[in-house]
């Protein structure tokens, strides 16, 4: 993280900031100075100080969405200063401290952009696309009470630590909002690499990687043109060496879609 | 009065899951179709019962106030999940971890609850490796596993700082296979706001569409609540800042019991306080506790040096001194109160003087600072990113934050409510941990509940309703309910006030954490009684709620929840000023032996206190239901 603010000396900002009332109402960026900030509060927190200020006013605070509030739930979602998350690195916007800013700063404040994301009010976006994406083939058919005991299955470690490093995704949407593109290959990926690395996970390894990537298509995300802007804005800096491995995957289970014959095809295996 | 019959199986406590299995009543499979059961939330709870349900063959719809099931607060669990699976071989076993559960809670649990937990703790594992939750791992491929406080054997599974997470993704993807398969119907920014009972029983919900503003009447033929804590009724907490009270407490208010409301966890190990403006406090794992040593200066004038200048002769690692046995080790309450004592002493670090260190140069020396970071990475990030310091080079500073409720609304042996119809699941309800719930334990309950127990339990209810009775939406009562919300809105939104809702929230948080916190007087709860009815006044005379009630509206959100905590916090100090006892996180001053432990009276508090609404500003009614220990001796917890 950039400490731009290195003094303890309470500063103020000017706050450039998104606000639209609705879906379909038109939006447009509105001045509010915040002064009187420490380098130790929360980007969010700032944004409480104002809403509590306009609220006092009578008017609308800004809506913005958060809960966590410390980098796992991927609830919070600002584009600030032109930055999914702004400024840092494998951080969520929750995570950003005033000591990165400085005294007198403009600060710019927008929703994540991206055609499959609509705006629903100021700040917030729709992201249920990536919820239908999971739903479309994110998992292992695994009901309860039908599994063998958890060591029956070694699980090589390497193979389990690179699992892990893609399956640390939040579902934030940054990956979509940093591509030129708004491809979201960054987050089918980490969740195609982390069930298709595990033993478990095999059984639907085609079906999975095919029925994820053809939902993706249908909800409007772009095409990925290999530019990275996805890992570089992602919290969890997930590595895009995970995309290229959903390309392979892909492939595969294609061709092996289609040299099944039809009989065994119909039959469920390749999906 | 409710009556608070526990249903607990008679014969051997080994048996008694297995026996009630066999003898509850099942619902055949061509049935199942014919009934629908809501859930309210996806966390681990309500996640993997809605999965679990629907995989059964019932009609499931599931509601969560969040934009997506897997943004549950269950994600941001850290350290690890237990299991008795004794796979290190160190003499583990069902009967240790339920041992330790009893004896962590301080002996205010339910005995049978608490072994069907370390039962089926085992089957969560296997469950969980199914779906492909990436756990640790051994180099040969085999699990592995850490140990937590309150336990001396190797329980705990974990995967990196991010258990939770993985956890939560595990039944969420479960959940979301159901969503595809059209067996669950997901109903996302859907906030339940009442719930509606028909003829005595729970038969449905009252939500509102927190995107439209659409308040919407569901039927069912039976409820589960799985809504978690509500520990940000002190408004400061390790809480996700959207987590509330609001479900349960509006059940409550319908005739569920509300038990243990006093029961709150505070933990150990969370970053201090850093200003005014503050809006939650973040948790550093408890898993730290293994490698990491909790130590004050000896003496006061060391205080404000820089701790790596104090040397070892001066530095009091008073939990090891105090507990040699258990030692960084001990469970969260005896941990967090020795914290606070040593602050009051004079002896706390930082700017605020309310901090302990918590080092690791130790565990660098002997591990590597590699060894360290491959443990505990992500935790270290997260402390550099808040506090601009880096824990590799100086010691941590922490201190005790709100963590978790053990209290919650009163179940049976069914997880069912005194309410019929009615389901609590994970940490809405009371039923597991007693006065004090040791680490690892919350993922491990909501995961036992949802996968493994409700789905036997509910047919048991399900059995005796006839399919096809579930009573209409358009009934009287439906709409009845639905008025009280709107009417509720109405109110807050006409409301002409200057306060904003966060101020109302951080005084009662305040109120709580100084009479109902870590330690509590008789005089002080006395006094936040007082306070707390004023305070609600106010809050009703004075807040101000901008915009309206067709949009999203996220002060109007906030406004009844934290109308909820200013009713529930008066409940909380109700139960804990009764409650003349000692006992886990409820710490009565009065009470507490010459070593400052904690002092119980089983022949008079021996008990659960399920409280029972009366109505509005009438003081409630206090049910207990005797905890009668047949197989575990209560004895004095020592942990020295
Ligand atoms: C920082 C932190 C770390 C923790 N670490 C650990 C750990 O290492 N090990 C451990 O065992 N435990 C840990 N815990 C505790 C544990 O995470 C929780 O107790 C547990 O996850 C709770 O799960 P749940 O399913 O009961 O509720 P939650 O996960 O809180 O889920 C609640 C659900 O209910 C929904 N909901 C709530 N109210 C409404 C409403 N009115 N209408 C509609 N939907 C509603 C929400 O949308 C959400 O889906 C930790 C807790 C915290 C705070
Ligand atoms: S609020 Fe949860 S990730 Fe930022």
């Amino acid at each position: 993280m950039v400490a731009a603010q290195t003094s303890s000396q309470p500063f103020s900002i000017t706050l450039r900031v998104w606000r639209q009332a609705g879906p379909k109402q038109p939006g447009k960026f509105v001045d509010y100075r915040s002064a009187n900030l420490s380098p130790n509060m929360s980007f969010l927190e700032m944004l409480d100080v104002v809403n509590d200020e306009l609220t006092a006013k009578g008017e609308e605070p800004i809506a913005f969405a958060h809960d966590c509030r410390e980098g796992i739930c991927g609830t919070c979602s600002c584009t600030i200063n032109g930055k999914p998350h702004g400024p840092g690195r494998g951080v969520a916007t929750c995570q950003v401290y005033m000591r990165s800013f400085r005294d007198g700063d403009v600060v710019t404040v927008e929703p994540f952009r991206a055609e499959a994301f609509p705006i629903v009010k100021d700040l917030i976006t729709d992201r249920s696309a990536f919820d239908r994406i999971q739903q479309a083939g994110g998992f292992i058919t695994a009901r309860a009470g039908s599994a063998p005991d958890a060591n029956a299955i070694p699980v090589p470690k390497p193979d389990a630590d690179l699992a892990m490093d893609a399956a640390t995704c939040i579902g934030c949407g940054a990956c979509v909002a940093a591509c030129k593109n708004a491809s979201a290959m960054l987050f089918v990926a980490a969740k195609v690499s982390h069930l298709g690395l595990l033993p478990q996970g095999q059984a639907e390894r085609d079906k999975r990687v095919l029925a994820m990537v053809q939902t993706m298509d249908e909800l409007g995300f772009g095409n990925c043109t290999n530019q990275y802007e996805c890992s570089a804005a992602c919290p969890k800096l997930i590595s895009h060496d995970f995309i290229a491995r959903m390309n392979r995957d892909y492939f595969k289970a294609s061709l092996r879609a289609s040299f099944r014959p039809e009989s065994i095809g119909a039959s469920g295996g390749a999906g | 009065m409710a009556t608070l019959d526990s249903k607990v199986p008679a014969g051997p406590l080994a048996d008694k899951w297995r026996k009630h299995k066999a003898d509850i009543k099942l619902v055949n499979p061509a049935n199942k179709r014919k009934y629908e059961v809501i859930v309210v939330g996806a966390g681990l709870a309500g996640s993997s019962c809605a999965a679990t349900l629907a995989d059964l063959g019932y009609k499931v719809k599931c509601f969560v106030f969040h934009d997506s099931p897997r943004r549950a607060h269950s994600i941001a669990a850290q350290g690890g999940i237990n299991a008795a699976k004794n796979y290190q071989n160190d003499g583990d076993s069902v009967y240790r971890l339920f041992y330790d559960t009893i004896k962590g809670g301080d002996y205010r649990s339910r005995e049978a609850n608490v072994h069907r937990l370390a039962e089926v703790s085992v089957n969560i594992i296997d469950q969980c490796a199914a779906t492909g939750v990436p756990f640790a791992r051994e180099y040969g491929g085999l699990l592995a596993n850490r140990s937590f406080g309150g336990a001396q054997v190797s329980r705990t599974f974990y995967a990196r700082g991010q258990t939770g997470q993985q956890l939560l993704l595990g039944a969420y993807s479960q959940l979301s296979r159901a969503i595809g398969a059209g067996t669950v119907e997901l109903h996302a920014q859907s906030e339940m706001l009442d719930l509606v009972l028909v003829g005595g029983q729970a038969k449905g919900i009252i939500t509102r569409d927190l995107v439209s503003g659409k308040i919407e009447r569901h039927a069912a033929d039976a409820v589960v609540l799985a809504t978690g804590g509500y520990g940000n009724v002190f408004n400061l907490s390790t809480y996700a800042r959207g987590s509330n009270t609001t479900a349960i407490w509006r059940a409550y208010k319908r005739g569920a019991c509300f038990a243990n409301p006093c029961y709150t966890q505070i933990h150990p190990t969370c970053i201090p306080v850093s200003g005014d403006y503050q809006s939650k406090l973040t948790l550093m794992s408890e898993s730290l506790r293994n490698d990491g040593r909790i130590w004050v200066p000896k003496n006061k004038a060391d205080c404000g040096k820089d701790p790596n200048a104090i040397p070892e002769a001066d530095r009091d690692y008073y939990l090891e001194r105090m507990y040699p046995s258990f030692g960084n080790l001990c469970p969260r309450d005896i941990a967090s109160r020795a914290a606070k004592r040593v602050c009051d002493e004079g002896r706390g670090v930082g700017p605020t003087a309310l901090g302990v260190y918590l080092d690791f140069s130790d565990a660098i020396r002997r591990l590597g600072e590699n060894g360290v970071r491959e443990r505990y990475g992500n935790l270290f990030d997260i402390y550099h990113e808040i506090t601009a310091e880096s824990a590799y080079k100086t010691p941590m500073r922490i201190f005790p934050a709100v963590h978790y409720t053990m209290g919650g609304l009163w179940v049976d042996y069914n997880l069912m409510s005194n309410i019929p119809g009615l389901f609590v699941l994970g940490e809405a309800n009371f039923s597991d941990h007693g006065a004090n719930r040791l680490g690892a334990s919350a993922l491990m309950q909501g995961l036992a509940d949802g996968y493994f127990v409700i789905p036997y339990t509910i047919g048991d209810y399900l059995a005796s309703q006839k399919p096809g009775s579930r009573p209409s939406a358009d009934s009287v009562e439906f709409k009845g309910a639905e008025e009280n919300v709107t009417a509720m809105n109405r109110r807050f939104l006409a409301n002409q006030g200057k306060a904003p809702v966060s101020h109302y929230h951080k005084r009662l948080g305040k109120i709580m954490w100084e009479f109902c916190g870590m330690a509590r007087t008789k005089q002080g709860l006395e006094q936040a009684l007082q306070q707390i009815p004023a305070l609600r006044e106010e809050f009703w005379a004075n807040v101000r709620v901008p915009g309206s009630a067709d949009t999203l509206n996220q002060s109007l959100e906030q406004a009844g929840r934290v109308a909820d905590f200013l009713e529930l916090g008066e409940l909380m100090c109700r139960d804990a000023l009764t409650r003349e006892e000692s006992c886990g996180g409820h710490f009565r001053e009065e009470h507490q032996h010459p070593d400052g432990e904690c002092k119980r009276d089983d022949a008079n508090f021996g008990h659960a206190a399920a409280w029972e609404y009366q109505g509005p500003d009438k003081t409630p009614l206090r049910n207990v239901e005797a905890l009668n220990y047949e197989f575990v001796k209560m004895s004095v917890r020592n942990y020295k």
